[in-house]
């Protein structure tokens, strides 16, 4: 059984975002790259599923820059078999990255029985990379999943709506999984992983070679500017006990009166 | 002047509330609607009173209930039929799931959660968050039409004065295609209450609740004012809380008109997620806390003592 695994990197959560100076994107220069953290789940399912037959191969395959390769190697000190990498320093679009992706995936030359990726990537939170690609490749897919068992082909899965309600899914082999938290716990990766890691082969393409160009980009974004700064608010000291009371009443006639939010 | 087809999810006899809010900005367009599933004769009223003309009913087989193949396809079918500049929907669950599968289908570009948008002519101009809000960005989509485009739920706001249209409802018959991945049953979630991304008022705990059911406080405070409960990250990872109720960037990224922050510090990847709350009430008793930089009413205290007096206050003025 083959299985690929998407993955992204993405600056670290608790990067502070400034814009660059002619507003295309952000600045990059300091920033500490991650995997995805949504990306870590669905490493961490294509390695359960090798643990219980080693007979599985798992490959990683990344879209971006090679001057960083923290998530390709991150996955492969974990236990992925291989990575694939499709260079481009240029910041691509969900269907720019969705092709480039299918496009990696068939280069290969192994056929995927499952697709894993996270749901969604936390830099620009487009949600449609897991989608557009099963489409792309033909197969079904299903979001936001927090639970994942396989019987034969049969594959089982639950998807988290609104409210946390669930909706229980059963499809056949090949499908597109996009992880949700609560699915698993990311494993670490181990020294002796991490060594082994630099051996694991890793496969680059330029954006060419998987027939990406300009052309593909149907998304366009300007402007990149941070959020305006509210004025700062109004604030009350309630540590003593004896003006509580008088606090949160007046707190609250606040929220009716001033902000007509109650 | 665009022609414009929103998509409308019907939760029994409502229409969604982005669905509105979407409308409502749409004036002075061609404006459709696609829905599937029974549409009551107050759906109608509601979508017309809102600027729907032409109402399209989209039916056929295995359409009943929602899965991704079947409504993509379906949706698919129905816009190759019919030519539209932009296809608009909320980026609710089910938006997120559905819309770039359709647009994978067209070909289109499509822009995810706008929080705003003005046309220029015929060119929508949108706006969106990038790093959960952290930044926002101008967007604008390229290449064939239709044009894909999702709007954050809560972002816009209902118009105060919508102009109405015709409200023409007619059948069109579209097909499912072939569904592979298949829903075999629907657990409902422990509340029946608004999910975060839809809720207009969350009161939120963070690390200092200590304990899950510890909770309860907050839950009754939310019945008193309607609103819906979250949690910090920090709440989440120490298992006081369910990561569907974790807002953030690696949670739901909210806008309700009334957030209350309970003993919640303001890690940056919180204040991302909720910064763009109308109104933002933080109790912590950490005067220092960064979560007050973002507050418009701060209460330095115990939120143990400071949330029951407030439920009580809120009860008061609401009765």
């Amino acid at each position: 059984m083959n299985i690929f695994v998407c993955v992204k990197q993405v600056p670290d959560t608790e990067t502070k975002v400034i814009p660059s100076g002619d507003g295309k994107y952000i600045e990059t220069s300091s920033i500490k790259w991650i995997m995805n953290p949504y990306d870590e789940l669905a490493v961490e399912q294509a390695l359960l599923l090798k643990g219980s037959d080693a007979t599985i191969n798992v490959t990683v395959v990344r879209v971006g820059s090679v001057k960083d390769t923290e998530a390709l190697r991150t996955a492969m000190a974990m236990g992925a078999d291989d990575a694939i990498i499709v260079e481009t320093d240029e910041i691509l679009d969900s269907y720019m990255t969705a092709k480039a992706l299918k496009a990696a995936i068939e280069k290969s030359g192994k056929s995927p029985d499952l697709i894993f990726s996270g749901k969604q990537a936390i830099d620009d939170d487009c949600l449609q990379v897991p989608q557009l690609l099963a489409q792309m490749m033909n197969f079904p897919s299903v979001s936001v999943v927090t639970a994942f068992a396989i019987d034969g082909g049969t594959v089982k899965l639950s998807r988290e709506i609104e409210g946390g309600a669930v909706e229980k899914y059963e499809v056949t082999k090949p499908v597109m999984v996009a992880c949700n938290k609560g699915l698993n716990t990311p494993r670490y990766a181990s020294l002796p992983g991490i060594m082994k890691a630099k051996k694991k082969p890793m496969t680059k393409y330029s954006l060419a070679d998987v027939g990406v160009s300009e052309n593909d980009r149907k998304i366009k974004y300007s402007g990149f500017h941070l959020p305006p700064e509210k004025p700062p608010g109004k604030k009350f000291d309630a540590m003593d006990e004896a003006n509580q009371a008088k606090i949160v009443k007046e707190v609250v006639g606040l929220l009716r009166n001033e902000a007509k939010v109650i | 002047m665009a022609k414009i087809l929103v998509f409308s999810e019907i939760n029994g006899d409502r229409v969604k509330n982005v669905t509105l809010e979407i409308l409502g900005r749409l004036s002075g367009h061609a404006i459709d609607v696609a829905a599937f599933g029974n549409l009551s004769s107050s759906v109608i009223s509601d979508l017309a009173k809102y600027g729907a003309n032409n109402i399209h009913n989209l039916k056929g087989a295995n359409l009943d209930k929602y899965s991704p193949e079947g409504w993509a396809n379906a949706l698919q079918d129905f816009l190759s039929k019919n030519s539209y500049d932009y296809f608009i929907a909320g980026s609710t669950s089910l938006g997120k799931d559905l819309i770039p599968r359709v647009a994978g289908m067209m070909n289109s570009g499509m822009a995810t959660e706008l929080t705003n948008f003005v046309f220029e002519g015929e060119t929508l101009k949108g706006t969106r968050p990038m790093f959960a809000g952290k930044c926002l960005t101008k967007v604008e989509v390229t290449g064939s039409k239709p044009h894909f485009v999702t709007i954050r739920p809560n972002a816009l706001g209902l118009v105060e004065s919508p102009k109405a249209g015709t409200g023409t409802k007619t059948d069109a018959n579209v097909n499912a295609g072939n569904i592979r991945a298949i829903i075999k049953d629907i657990v409902k979630g422990a509340s029946e209450k608004l999910d975060l991304t839809e809720a207009n008022i969350i009161v939120s705990g963070g690390r200092a609740m200590k304990d899950r059911s510890n909770f309860k406080i907050l839950h009754e405070l939310a019945d008193v004012i309607g609103a819906t409960v979250g949690a910090s990250r920090a709440a989440v990872d120490s298992g006081h809380a369910d990561h569907s109720m974790q807002v953030g960037q690696t949670g739901k990224t909210v806008s309700p008109s009334l957030y209350i922050a309970c003993g919640i510090s303001g890690a940056i990847q919180h204040l991302a997620g909720m910064r763009t709350s109308k109104v933002i009430v933080a109790i912590n008793t950490d005067p220092d806390a960064p979560i007050f930089t973002k507050a418009d009413y701060g209460i330095v205290g115990d939120l143990f003592k400071i949330v029951p007096i407030l439920k009580e206050e809120l009860a008061a003025i609401l009765k």
